[in-house]
């Protein structure tokens, strides 16, 4: 019995740690909208601000919780520079697109971290007077768990004053209701903003200095709090303060239990929580339904077939693409395989996020479906790459109806994140599933048949595959079917009122998206020779949704653009020092300069040169 | 004015010579070398730095058979799938000789199998799987650092020693985690039969969450720890452990944590009195060890890593194979590194022809904790050789060339 009372506690201070980073979160979200994934590198930042100014104070209580808070301080100052600097200028941007910034961020922050605290692991003293344990029913807790239990609480109230009992407070709520009306009734948003984010960033500094006396901090920090710091707001409802404790009260308490009855599944229990919880209550725990903006920034245009201009671009590149073997040597055809690969997983991302309207923060699990559906064939069935090809959609497909099926009851970031749940646990059962899978050492010797052994050739069967299937995506855009979903996105009650099923169109939709993207894993395995769960993991679904909203979510070449300029970029700036860095300040660069996506920038361009119809005039 | 043409003439013809001489000599021996070195800048820094000094050591002595040895590195970013496009560009495009390098073992065992594909020769310097020399072994990977099992091994015979018959285990849940704790299981059980293992723990890797992992491990009151965990995770589990008396009276065995890339960080709570593989850095007298330590103190002003040992073994290893082999084709170059002996830093090694592993060792010994930092007491070298597999055993696990 006091075992479990110990190991209660245990999960009560992870839930107070928590707690402290999804708030921050929250709130960020709950005000601006914004899917801040730079909230991880701000806990990680904390850390390490925290760790450095403990060092010049050693032993001393004073200097201790001194440090913790001046770190938390300095956070919030840079979270606060992000915010004027970046992200000020994008709010206008289509929705999501901050998103990219903050990715940016992130990579930003890594290797700035790596450069002033260097790579190694720190290991920062226990707290000064709360170094021992305390028994309890006989069981050893450390005093600083102890600590940390009540902080949770404590902070907690803190915040429900300062939102309950303040003018600030009472301005921030109103904007997490419905925003448009607190800035029509003339309050400063932009100053609102700025404070939401000095907050926010606070808190997830402050959450990240704590943790300086019970783990080590170390380069990986920003990443393997992000998710759960997403699941934890989730299954909160976003937005929602006291929603985020309990839903931190949970995930620490599930893990501390969670450890003892079925340890394999630590790993997805959180993930597999979140996706029940939104099954059963879609806005989460405490949230409220997603209120409509009253206007999504600008109303975006009707899609167009391409004009002459950009038909005659298309086909030159084409043309390019098909002689190109003949003219360069053989690793630009490899490169060229890649960005072929990853510009139809990222078109396939766009069919549904931009006619669909459905965010998908999870699309990687398709992707990944579809390679280990092809691995499979040849490892377990002895099939061809022909075979295996064929099996690549279909079980990417079987995989997207089902979670498709859950996801498309919800909306918004709601949805995205249940697709997210739904990759983890993909990811988690490739990881995991080791007699099947091969764990984290994969499948190995997945090659191409003979005929497509070559780099040539295979690079043409990823021409014909990957540009087919952008063509056909394309195709089925300006189809009935392409208008409905666009209809169900920009009016979902008017498209129901006419006699459409939209939830069926959308999980349609869906399935299609997921199918394709299954074609571009089957051929990214071939490419490789081996497939790894890294491939259905976050950083890949990342990936895609950078190069969509990279592109240009409003254009359909975007995607397309997005991956090539994203591939291209990476392989060549990877060969420098410190090439994240210079990757997420080019992202930031671009994200500031073309708020509508590289394609929508040319675009824009081209219209003001005369070279494009002005479809506002036109219409 | 003859006399003038004439000298004219010597300069042009002795520049014409030297230039061709210079051609010839600048001609270098390229190496393509991918690791991830953005994503894990602890261990690979040590890493580069080791090979850097190698490769200047290899240069200054004249290079291979006068031609310099040039490597050309590359980050992977973490990604097996970026390693592949990698290692494209280096073998079509750069035209390397062979390429090296992957820490991570699923990058490695990408790599592995690209070399396999591709008949290129590939060493693996840091991946511990395994499946890289055994499963998924081939005519054309090699690899240098000792594999997880051959170090499990080495701590079961001192484990064995200790008279521990109940244990626990903790290990990061994946792959090398997995590997780790069945040929612990296996290794320990055929020394000590009635050995039982009564609890294990599987904390989700750079993800633990040390407090219930330890309550669990101590609720089963077993007599020794067999410990798997690294990094993040290993200092948690030490802190949590230390804190609740966890690890006294209990033998605890654990995997590479005496290596100071993971010693290190932790300081004066370094725990006292494990049982691990590792490397005591300094205290190694060896002449072969005390001239690198000092060339590598000398150029980088900080003690070598294990990493660094690695580094520095994977240039020393190649140079050696450069040098023996007559040609630079793949095949030749396979079959010359088939029972190739190399000397290094750590002692005298071998790559075995059966299943291409070297037979470099690692050291074992115990914690301690001296002048608040972590060191490794009582150590031995163990060689790689003594902790092989049998013949028939290779034979059933590798698949034929």
């Amino acid at each position: 019995m006091s075992f479990y009372f110990a190991q209660f506690l245990t999960g009560l201070s992870s839930a107070s740690s928590l707690f402290l980073v999804a708030c921050g979160l929250s709130l960020i979200f709950g005000v601006t909208r914004v899917v801040n994934f730079a909230h991880g590198s701000f806990y990680m930042l904390g850390a390490y601000v925290a760790y450095a100014l403990v060092q010049f104070v050693p032993g001393s209580i004073l200097g201790f919780w001194g440090s913790v808070l001046a770190a938390a301080l300095i956070v919030a100052l840079v979270g606060v520079l992000v915010e004027m600097l970046i992200l000020k200028r994008i709010y206008n941007a289509p929705e999501l697109y901050q998103l990219v910034a903050t990715f940016g961020v992130v990579l930003l922050m890594q290797d700035a971290i790596l450069f002033i605290f260097g790579g190694e692991d720190q290991f920062g003293p226990r707290a000064p007077g709360l170094d021992g344990v305390v028994r309890i029913f006989g069981e050893p807790i450390p005093e600083y768990d102890l600590l940390l239990i009540a902080l949770g609480p404590i902070v907690l109230g803190a915040m429900w004053l300062l939102l309950n009992r303040t003018r600030w407070g009472i301005l921030v709520r109103a904007a997490t209701l419905d925003r448009e009306m607190v800035a029509s009734l003339g309050v400063n948003q932009s100053w609102l903003f700025t404070t939401v984010f000095f907050l926010g960033s606070f808190l997830a500094g402050l959450g990240g200095a704590l943790q300086v006396p019970r783990v080590s901090v170390n380069l990986l920090m920003d990443l393997s709090i992000i998710a759960e710091a997403f699941v934890v707001v989730v299954i909160g409802g976003m937005g929602s303060i006291p929603g985020a404790f309990i839903a931190a009260l949970l995930i620490g308490e599930l893990n501390a239990f969670g450890v003892l009855v079925l340890p394999q599944a630590t790993i997805v229990l959180a993930f597999v929580v979140m996706a029940v919880v939104l099954v059963i209550r879609p806005y989460g725990l405490l949230g409220k339904a997603e209120t409509l903006a009253h206007s999504a920034g600008q109303i975006e245009l009707p899609i167009r077939p391409a004009s002459t201009l950009a038909k005659s671009v298309a086909g030159l590149l084409l043309a390019g693409l098909v002689i190109m073997p003949f003219v360069t040597g053989e690793f630009a055809i490899v490169l060229a395989t890649d960005v072929l690969i990853f510009a139809l997983f990222a078109a396939s991302l766009h069919f549904i996020m931009s006619n669909g309207g459905m965010v998908s923060f999870g699309h990687a699990a398709y992707f990944g479906l579809g390679a280990y559906g092809a691995a499979f064939v040849i490892k377990y069935a002895g099939g061809s790459m022909e075979m295996a090809l064929l099996a690549a959609p279909l079980m990417a497909a079987a995989g997207a109806l089902i979670f498709g099926w859950f996801c498309v009851r919800l909306s918004g970031v709601y949805m995205a994140m249940l697709t997210l749940a739904a990759a983890q646990i993909v990811w988690s059962t490739a990881f995991q599933w080791q007699d099947l899978t091969g764990g984290d050492d994969g499948l190995l010797g997945i090659w191409p048949s003979e005929w497509a052994k070559s780099k040539t050739a295979y690079y043409y069967l990823a021409l014909v595959l990957c540009g087919g299937g952008i063509l056909a995506m394309r195709r089925m855009i300006f189809s009935p079917f392409g208008y409905t979903l666009r209809g169900g996105r920009d009016n979902p009650n008017r498209t129901e009122s006419i006699g459409i099923n939209l939830r069926q169109h959308q999980w349609a939709a869906f399935v299609v998206a997921g199918m394709f993207a299954g074609i571009a894993g089957g051929v990214y395995v071939f490419s490789k020779g081996s497939i790894f769960p890294d491939e259905a993991a976050i950083p890949r679904s990342v990936d895609a949704l950078v190069m969509v909203l990279l592109g240009g979510v409003q254009t359909l070449s975007g995607p397309v653009v997005g991956a090539g300029v994203f591939r291209l970029l990476e392989d060549e700036i990877s060969r420098l020092d410190y090439w994240r860095a210079i990757l997420g300040a080019i992202i930031i660069a671009i994200v500031v300069i073309a708020p509508e996506g590289i394609a929508g920038f040319v675009k824009k361009i081209a219209v003001k040169a005369g070279f494009e119809r002005n479809e506002e005039q036109a219409s | 004015m003859k006399i003038l043409k004439y000298m004219a003439g010597c300069v042009l013809a002795a520049g014409v010579a030297l230039t061709a001489i210079a051609a010839q000599a600048a001609e270098p021996i390229r190496i393509g070398e991918i690791n991830s070195y953005s994503r894990l800048p602890a261990f690979l820094d040590p890493y580069k730095k080791g090979w850097e000094l190698a490769l200047e050591e290899v240069n200054a002595a004249g290079g291979i058979k006068g031609r310099p040895l040039e490597i050309i590195d590359r980050d992977d970013g973490g990604k097996p799938g970026n390693a592949v496009t990698i290692a494209e560009e280096m073998v079509s495009k750069e035209k390397v000789t062979l390429l090296t390098g992957t820490f991570l073992s699923n990058i490695g065992l990408a790599v592995t199998d690209f070399a396999k594909q591709n008949k290129v020769f590939f060493l693996a310097a840091e991946p511990l799987a395994d499946a890289i020399v055994w499963k998924s072994g081939n005519r054309y990977t090699f690899r240098l650092r000792p594999s997880t099992t051959m170090q499990a091994a080495m701590l079961a015979k001192e484990a064995a020693k200790t008279g521990a018959k109940k244990w626990a285990t903790v290990a990061p849940n994946y792959a090398y985690g997995k590997e780790a704790v069945a040929a612990f299981k296996k290794e320990l059980t055929k020394l000590v039969p009635d050995a039982e293992f009564v609890e294990e723990q599987w904390p989700t890797v750079f993800k633990i969450d040390a407090g219930p992992v330890v309550r669990a491990v101590e609720a089963a009151k077993p007599d020794g720890i067999f410990n798997v965990t690294f990094g993040g995770d290993l200092a948690q589990f030490v802190r949590e452990g230390n804190l609740r008396g966890t690890f006294e009276n209990r033998t605890v065995v654990s995997l590479l944590s005496g290596e100071p890339e993971y010693l290190e960080p932790l300081k004066g709570e370094a725990p006292r009195g494990w049982i691990v593989t590792g490397y005591p850095q300094g205290a190694v007298d060896t002449p072969e060890h005390k001239a690198f330590f000092d060339a590598y103190m000398k150029k980088w002003g900080e003690a070598p890593k294990l990493g660094s040992i690695v580094g520095y073994n994977v240039i020393a290893s190649l140079a050696a194979l450069l040098n023996k082999a007559d040609a630079y084709d793949t095949e030749t170059l396979v079959d010359t590194m088939k029972g190739l002996e190399v000397m290094s830093p750590s002692g005298k090694f071998v790559f075995r022809a059966q299943d291409h592993q070297s037979t470099m060792g690692a050291w074992v010994g115990k914690t301690d904790v001296k002048d608040g930092a972590g060191v490794m007491v009582d150590w031995f070298y163990a060689d790689g050789a003594d902790y092989q597999p049998s013949d028939e055993e290779v034979k059933a696990m590798r698949p034929a060339d």
